[in-house]
C-alpha cells in the first residue's frame, strides 16, 4: 500500500491462508497498522486520531439520539427536552454530543493549520489536502443542520440566515433556497431534509475519511521537516521510521487520553458554556433573537460573510463591472467561500520547494500571523456588526486572502531558506541521543 | 532553534483555547446591559450541589407567586420526588399535584387533579413565558467587553439573572401605549413590563427562613435552576467519574509510550 518499503503480513497457518486467499483483509489491517511512520513526528500530529475518534463519538452518540428524537416542529423542543429529563443517561448523551461537535472542530482546526505550518500540503500530498478540506465542508454542513435540530430560537434563527445565503445568488439563488427548505420559508419540510441529512452526512464523512487515510498512507506522512523519508531500500526505510503500532498508536492514545480529561471536564462542569442561551427558548418565527450568531466555529467564515458590505470599494466595482449583478450580500457569500477555495487551492498557491514552516525564516512569521488573523476573525464574528468591529473585519479578511494569494506565491521566490537537514534519522539524533551517543548537541 | 518553533506551536494552542473563551458563550452584549449581582449559590463550581430546603422554598414561592402566570410545562410532577431535586416523598408529590394543579383528561373529557405522571402545566394565560427552562435561557454574565469569558469562572449565570431580576425593582413605572412598564436594574433596557412578582412575606417558609424579596428571588432562581437542569447532580457525579478515570488512564498511557520510545530515543539531549 504504502510506497515506503516494509514487511508485509505473510499468512502462516493453514486457515490464514486459506482466508487471505479469499479475502485478504487480515493483510490490509496490518499494512495499515505497521505503516512505517516518520520518528520525529511531533504532538501537532496527533489530531487525527482524535478526529477519528470525534467521528465515533458522534456517531455512536447520534445514533441513540436519533431514536428518541422527533424531526417536528411542534415536537422537536420537546423531544430534546425528554431527552434530557426522562431518557436514562440523556443528558449526558446530548452533551456529549453537542461538546463533541466542538472539540471536532478544535481538533480540525488544530490538524489544518499543523498541515499549512509543514507543508503536508505540498506535493506529493495534494490529493490528500483536498480530500481533507472536502471532509472540513461536510463537517461544517453537518454540524449546522445538526444545530437547527433542537428548534431553539438560534436553531430557527441560523438556518434563516444561512440558507438566505443561497437566495443571494443572482437569477437562480431563490429557486435554490426554496429548494433547499422545501418551502417558501424554515418550516417543518427544513426539519426534515435537515434531519436526514445530518444522519446522511457523518457516513459521507466516513467514507471520505477512509479514502484520506488511503491516500497519504500511499505517499508517507509528511513530518515536522519536511523532508521525505528514504525509502531506497527497506533498511534504509527504517532508519527514518518506525511502525505506526505500537510507536504512534501509543502516543496517540496517550495525547486522546489527556484531551479526554479536558472534554469530559466541559462536559461534566460546563456543558452549556459553548452553546448560546437563545436556544433552550423554543423557535419563534415571530421574534427575532437580538443578537443572530452562529457556533463558535463558524464564527471566522461568518466574519468574512458580513465584513464586505456596500461601503467597500472592492465590491462598489465588483458591482459596477458586473452591472449591478453582484451585491454586496453576493460578494459576502462569494467571499465566504472563497476563504475556504483559496485554503483548499494552497498546494498550487505556495511556491516555495521548503515543505516545512521551520527552515522558512520569513514565512513562519506570516503563518503566526495568519492563526492571528484566524482568531481575530472569531472574535469579530461573534461582535455586532458596527464600527469599530465592521473595519477590523475587513482588515482581518484581507489577510486572509492575501495570506493566500499573494505572500505564498511570493515568498517561494523572495525568501531564502534554510539549509534542511539531509535526512529525519538526522533530525531525530538532533533531538534524541541514545545513552552511548557521544554526538555533541546542537 | 526547531525546539523554539514546536514551543510556538504549544503557545498558539494555548492562545486558541484562551479566544475559544473569548468567542463563545452568549458573548453578545447588546444596548443597555442590567446589573446582575454575582448571587452565591450552593451548585455552583464543579461540586456544587442543590440546596434540597432551598429548592423546596423555590417551589412554595413558585406555586405561591410565579405560577399564577407562568408555566412549567416541560417539568414532569414526578421529578420532585427524583434525586437531586427537592427531594419530596411519593406521597408528597401526590398531595402536591393533587392540591395546586388540575389537567384536562381528554378520556374523561373533563379536568381531574393532576398526579405525579402529569407535567406541570403551561400557563399562556398571561402571555408569560414558561419558566422550565428560564435559568438555561439567559445569561448574567458577558463581560469583559462582551467576551463571554468570565463565565468560566462565574458560571452562565441564568439564575443569578432571575434572581437579580426578581429583586431588582426600582419601584418606578411609567405608562406607554398603554401598558405599564417598571423599572428594573437588571432587565436589559431598564423597563420590563412585568409587574414587581415578590414582596416581603409574600410566602411564609415552613421552616421559617427569611422570606424578603431578596432571599425569595435566590430561593426561586435555585428552585428554576433545577428545573433547567434536573440531572445536574448526576452529570456533575459523571463528570467527576470519567475525569479521575481519564487522569489514570492518562498516566498509564504516558509511562506506557514512555517505555516503548526509550530504546529509540535514550537520553533526552540538553538544549544548546
Amino acid at each position: 500500500m504504502s510506497g515506503i518499503p516494509h514487511d508485509h503480513y505473510e499468512p502462516r497457518t493453514g486457515a490464514e491462508k486459506w482466508v487471505h486467499s479469499r479475502l485478504p483483509i487480515v493483510g490490509l489491517l496490518y499494512d495499515t497498522l505497521m505503516i512505517p511512520t516518520p520518528k520525529n513526528l511531533n504532538w501537532m500530529w496527533i489530531w487525527g486520531i482524535v478526529l477519528t475518534f470525534c467521528l465515533v463519538l458522534q456517531i455512536a452518540t447520534g445514533i441513540v439520539l436519533a431514536m428518541h428524537y422527533t424531526p417536528h416542529v411542534d415536537m422537536a423542543f420537546a423531544s430534546v427536552e425528554h431527552i434530557m429529563r426522562d431518557v436514562n443517561g440523556g443528558y449526558m448523551l446530548r452533551y456529549l454530543h453537542a461538546n463533541g461537535a466542538s472539540l471536532f472542530f478544535v481538533a480540525v482546526y488544530a490538524h489544518i493549520f499543523r498541515g499549512l505550518y509543514y507543508g503536508s500540503y505540498k506535493s506529493p500530498r495534494e490529493i490528500t489536502w483536498i480530500i481533507g478540506m472536502l471532509i472540513y465542508l461536510c463537517m461544517m454542513g453537518t454540524a449546522f443542520m445538526g444545530y437547527v435540530l433542537p428548534w431553539g430560537q438560534m436553531s430557527f434563527w441560523g438556518a434563516t440566515v444561512i440558507t438566505g445565503l443561497f437566495g443571494a445568488i443572482p437569477f437562480i439563488g431563490e429557486p435554490i433556497q426554496t429548494w433547499l427548505l422545501g418551502g417558501p420559508a424554515v418550516d417543518n419540510a427544513t426539519l426534515n431534509r435537515f434531519f436526514s441529512l445530518h444522519y446522511l452526512l457523518p457516513f459521507v464523512i466516513a467514507a471520505l475519511v477512509a479514502v484520506h487515510i488511503w491516500a497519504f498512507h500511499s505517499t508517507g506522512n509528511n513530518n515536522p521537516t519536511g523532508v521525505e523519508v528514504r525509502r531506497a531500500s527497506k533498511a534504509e526505510a527504517e532508519k527514518d521510521t518506525v511502525p505506526f503500532w505500537p510507536y504512534f498508536v501509543m502516543k496517540d492514545l496517550f495525547a486522546l487520553a489527556v484531551i479526554m480529561v479536558i472534554f469530559f471536564a466541559i462536559v461534566g462542569f460546563m456543558p452549556n458554556y459553548l452553546g448560546h442561551p437563545d436556544n433552550y427558548i423554543e423557535a419563534n418565527p415571530l421574534v427575532t433573537p437580538a443578537h443572530i450568531v452562529p457556533e463558535w466555529y463558524f464564527l471566522p467564515f461568518y466574519a468574512i460573510l458580513r465584513a464586505f458590505t456596500s461601503e467597500v470599494w472592492v465590491v462598489q466595482i465588483a458591482s459596477f463591472v458586473t452591472g449591478g449583478l453582484i451585491d454586496a450580500k453576493f460578494f459576502g457569500v462569494l467571499a465566504m467561500f472563497g476563504a475556504i477555495a483559496v485554503m483548499a487551492l494552497a498546494p498550487w498557491l505556495d511556491t516555495s520547494s521548503v515543505r516545512s514552516g521551520r527552515y522558512r525564516p520569513m514565512f513562519k512569521w506570516w503563518f503566526v500571523l495568519l492563526v492571528i488573523d484566524f482568531f481575530a476573525l472569531m472574535w469579530l464574528g461573534a461582535m455586532p456588526a458596527e464600527e469599530p468591529y465592521a473595519s477590523f473585519s475587513l482588515i482581518a479578511s484581507a489577510y486572509w486572502f492575501g495570506y493566500f494569494l499573494v505572500i505564498l506565491p511570493l515568498l517561494g521566490v523572495i525568501e531564502k531558506p534554510r539549509a534542511q537537514p539531509a535526512t529525519i534519522e538526522e533530525d531525530f539524533n538532533a533531538h534524541y541521543a541514545k545513552p552511548s551517543d557521544t554526538a555533541p548537541a546542537e | 532553534m526547531n525546539r523554539g518553533l514546536t514551543g510556538m506551536f504549544k503557545k498558539l494552542t494555548i492562545a486558541a483555547v484562551t479566544v475559544l473563551g473569548l468567542t463563545t458563550g452568549s458573548a453578545f452584549a447588546a444596548g443597555a446591559e442590567g446589573h446582575v449581582e454575582d448571587f452565591a449559590f450552593s451548585f455552583e463550581g464543579p461540586f456544587g450541589s442543590y440546596d434540597q430546603n432551598q429548592l423546596q422554598r423555590g417551589l412554595k414561592v413558585y406555586t405561591e407567586v410565579c405560577s399564577a402566570c407562568h408555566g412549567l410545562k416541560f417539568v414532569p410532577l414526578r421529578t420532585l420526588g427524583d434525586e437531586g431535586g427537592p427531594g419530596f416523598s411519593e406521597e408528597q408529590v401526590r398531595a402536591y399535584a393533587a392540591a395546586n394543579f388540575e389537567v384536562f383528561d381528554p378520556e374523561l373529557d373533563d379536568y381531574r387533579p393532576a398526579g405525579p405522571v402529569d407535567k406541570f402545566p403551561a400557563n399562556t394565560a398571561a402571555g408569560a413565558p414558561d419558566l422550565s427552562l428560564m435559568a438555561k435561557g439567559r445569561a448574567g454574565f458577558h463581560g469583559p467587553y462582551g467576551s463571554g469569558i468570565n463565565q468560566f469562572f462565574r458560571g452562565i449565570g441564568g439564575a443569578e439573572y432571575i434572581a437579580s431580576l426578581l429583586d431588582g425593582y426600582t419601584g418606578e413605572e411609567k405608562e406607554e401605549a398603554g401598558t405599564i412598564f417598571y423599572e428594573n436594574t437588571a432587565f436589559p433596557g431598564g423597563w420590563i413590563s412585568m409587574a414587581p412578582p415578590l414582596s416581603d412575606e409574600i410566602v411564609e417558609f415552613d421552616d421559617g427562613h427569611d422570606n424578603t424579596v431578596h432571599h425569595m428571588s435566590q430561593d426561586v432562581a435555585a428552585f428554576l435552576m433545577w428545573t433547567a437542569e434536573p440531572k445536574m447532580m448526576a452529570r456533575k457525579q459523571a463528570g467527576f467519574v470519567a475525569v479521575l478515570f481519564l487522569t489514570v488512564l492518562s498516566v498509564l498511557l504516558y509511562l506506557t509510550n514512555k517505555r516503548i520510545w526509550a530504546p529509540l530515543k535514550g537520553k533526552h539531549k540538553p538544549e544548546a
